[in-house]
């Protein structure tokens, strides 16, 4: 009995371990199968020192180098070599693909605007699917809040440029392909520039003034723009400037307010509609590469992952009397170069900086600190938190009570109720003070205005809000 | 006349109640006996938003960085604010996103 049991066990062992070598060998296999074939195939000069050679006439990256280094290992006979052959099989077989789907797709450059939520999956795919060269273009470096839906960015990249972390990523993915990081926030200065070499642009930016830059800069150049957007549970895409498309000024002539601008650092945003929006600006990507299928030209499609619908709609086309694309534009290179595209939409070129306001006296406003000195002290007070309640729940000061914004006018009676209350429960019978906080000390203004307006003559509010609180006074308060 | 009426991009925030999809009873305008778009968007405005009207329109048409959609069609195509609506169309309100 136990000498069998013990029998089974080495049994299940040794299986384990066939099993193991076995995939080993597999693996092992398919790597000298693909460098035989690089040795019996490729022709000298088409591998590294090309690319090399292509780099120094092509002052670093773009098309133009791509070219020269004759796509990504392809014989210059036109047909694959084997490697390639083996590596995209799955691509040729597609019988609207094919080898000269392939050859197009490793003869393009696509520049990826935007290392983020929708940038992960385009530059993750454009890699793998062996496009010939990939910039990608980004300022910002990989913070902890990325990673959920920034897939493209590890943990151990975390306060490292995003270019750098993307750009590694895709070479691990495909070494054969040439991925070039330009580590820049794209501007008007810059932009021309680097978008020039290349020969399809993804936009995927986070907020407005870049849109209509990257926009205007592609039709200064003649590039089709693959734009992609998301937000909460929504996502948006298009290609503009492309077979008779508008432009995004055709569309949108003037910038909307600046409170319709939602930013997903204040919205949210569910981390997979980005990566579905984004992988389909890969596949428009290709497609606009390769000249295979319809591209979304003219179209937009729009998702809305909480009913699970995608609805496909039909746009106008290009303006005859756009101010950028039309006919009769007058819109020069050197006016992009100098035009004010923040102040133009009145919003900063980040989703992160916050537009803060200004609506208080000082006296009707303190600071964190003030605000701890005051708790210390045992002063009577009742702080108000008018966050939205699903923001209170993520993190809150205890004891406060939470009313939202929008719902301050008319909860004013339990305020007051409750202002009372707390005024009778201290010792001093010291009329108690009235403070108000938010998450940034921008939405605590607008309710302190509305208080005093209310007869709540004392109401003040923290400047800087939680994020304040954060910083100056209670390192371990969650930031978010 | 029977409208089907649908919000998105945030817009639906503005609503009495901040479902996407109304289906909606809108009464042409006295005498003429039709509903046009620019009819239907001060109905709406009336009679569904319920906050910030200026969040939804400027002047008598949507403010910028909406996109009206009729039938599925970009309602530029359609005649705009002059477009006449039939029985049972879908009027899609969309406001642009930016983010990602
Ligand atoms: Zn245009």
């Amino acid at each position: 009995m136990d000498g069998g049991r013990r029998g089974r066990g080495r049994r299940q062992a040794i299986e384990k371990e066939l099993k193991k070598l076995r995939e080993e060998r597999e693996e092992l296999d398919g790597r000298i199968r693909l460098l035989e074939s690089q040795l019996e195939v490729r022709p000298e000069g088409v591998d590294g020192a090309a690319a090399g050679e292509g780099v120094v006439y092509g002052s670093c990256d773009g098309s133009v180098a791509c070219r020269r280094r004759r796509g990504n290992g392809f014989a210059p006979d036109g047909g694959l070599p084997a490697d390639m052959i083996y590596r995209y099989s799955r691509h040729l077989l597609l019988p609207d693909f094919g080898v000269e789907g392939q050859r197009k797709l490793s003869q393009s450059s696509i520049l990826v605007v935007g290392a983020g939520g929708l940038g992960s999956p385009v530059a993750l795919y454009l890699a793998a699917c062996g496009v010939g060269c990939l910039g990608i273009v980004d300022g910002d470096d990989v913070e902890l809040n990325n990673l959920h839906r920034q897939i493209i960015h590890k943990e151990a990249y975390v306060g490292q440029p995003k270019v750098k972390s993307a750009a590694d990523a895709c070479r691990e993915i495909n070494s054969s392909i040439k991925v070039v990081d330009h580590h820049h926030t794209l501007k008007p200065r810059n932009a021309l520039e680097i978008v020039r070499k290349y020969d399809i642009v993804v936009d995927a930016t986070d907020n407005l003034p870049t849109r209509y830059m990257i926009s205007d800069c592609c039709v200064l150049l003649n590039k089709p723009l693959v734009s992609g957007a998301a937000l909460g549970l929504e996502g948006q895409l298009t290609v503009y400037h492309h077979n008779g498309s508008p432009c995004y000024r055709c569309l949108f002539p003037s910038p909307p307010p600046v409170a319709a601008c939602q930013r997903c650092s204040d919205s949210g945003v569910l981390g997979v509609v980005p990566g579905v929006i984004g992988c389909l600006q890969a596949l428009e990507a290709i497609k606009v590469a390769t000249a295979v299928g319809e591209p979304l030209c003219g179209r937009m499609l729009l998702f809305d992952a909480l009913s699970a619908r995608i609805r496909i709609v039909k746009l106008r086309g290009s303006l005859p009397d756009c101010t950028i694309c039309g006919e009769n534009s007058v819109f020069t290179e050197q006016d992009f170069q100098k035009f004010d595209y923040e102040n133009f939409t009145q919003s900063p070129m980040s989703d992160k900086t916050a537009p803060s306001v200004n609506l208080l006296p000082e006296n009707a406003r303190i600071t964190s600190r003030d605000y701890k000195r005051l708790v210390d002290n045992g002063e009577p007070h009742l702080l108000l938190d008018v966050r939205p309640m699903h923001h209170f729940q993520i993190a809150s000061i205890s004891p406060s009570m939470n009313i939202p914004l929008s719902m301050l006018e008319e909860k004013l009676p339990t305020l007051k109720t409750s202002l009372k209350e707390t005024g009778a429960a201290s010792a001093s019978g010291k009329e108690p003070a009235l403070v108000v906080l938010c998450r940034r000390g921008n939405d605590s203004q607008r309710a302190v205005q509305l208080l005093r307006e209310n007869g709540f003559a004392s109401a003040k509010d923290i400047i800087g809000g939680l994020q304040a609180w954060g910083q100056d006074v209670d390192p371990d308060f969650p930031v978010y | 006349m029977h409208l089907t009426l649908e919000f998105g991009g945030g817009l639906e925030l503005l609503l009495k109640s901040s479902t996407k999809v109304h289906k909606v009873e809108v009464p042409p305008k006295d005498g003429e006996g039709k509903v046009t778009m620019k009819g239907l968007l001060s109905w709406v405005k009336a009679n569904l938003i319920k906050e910030r009207p200026e969040m939804f329109v400027k002047g008598d048409s949507v403010r910028p960085g909406v996109l009206v959609l009729i039938n599925d069609c970009d309602w530029e195509l359609c005649g705009g604010l002059d477009a006449e609506l039939e029985e049972k169309d879908v009027v899609v309100f969309i406001s642009t996103l930016h983010g990602g």
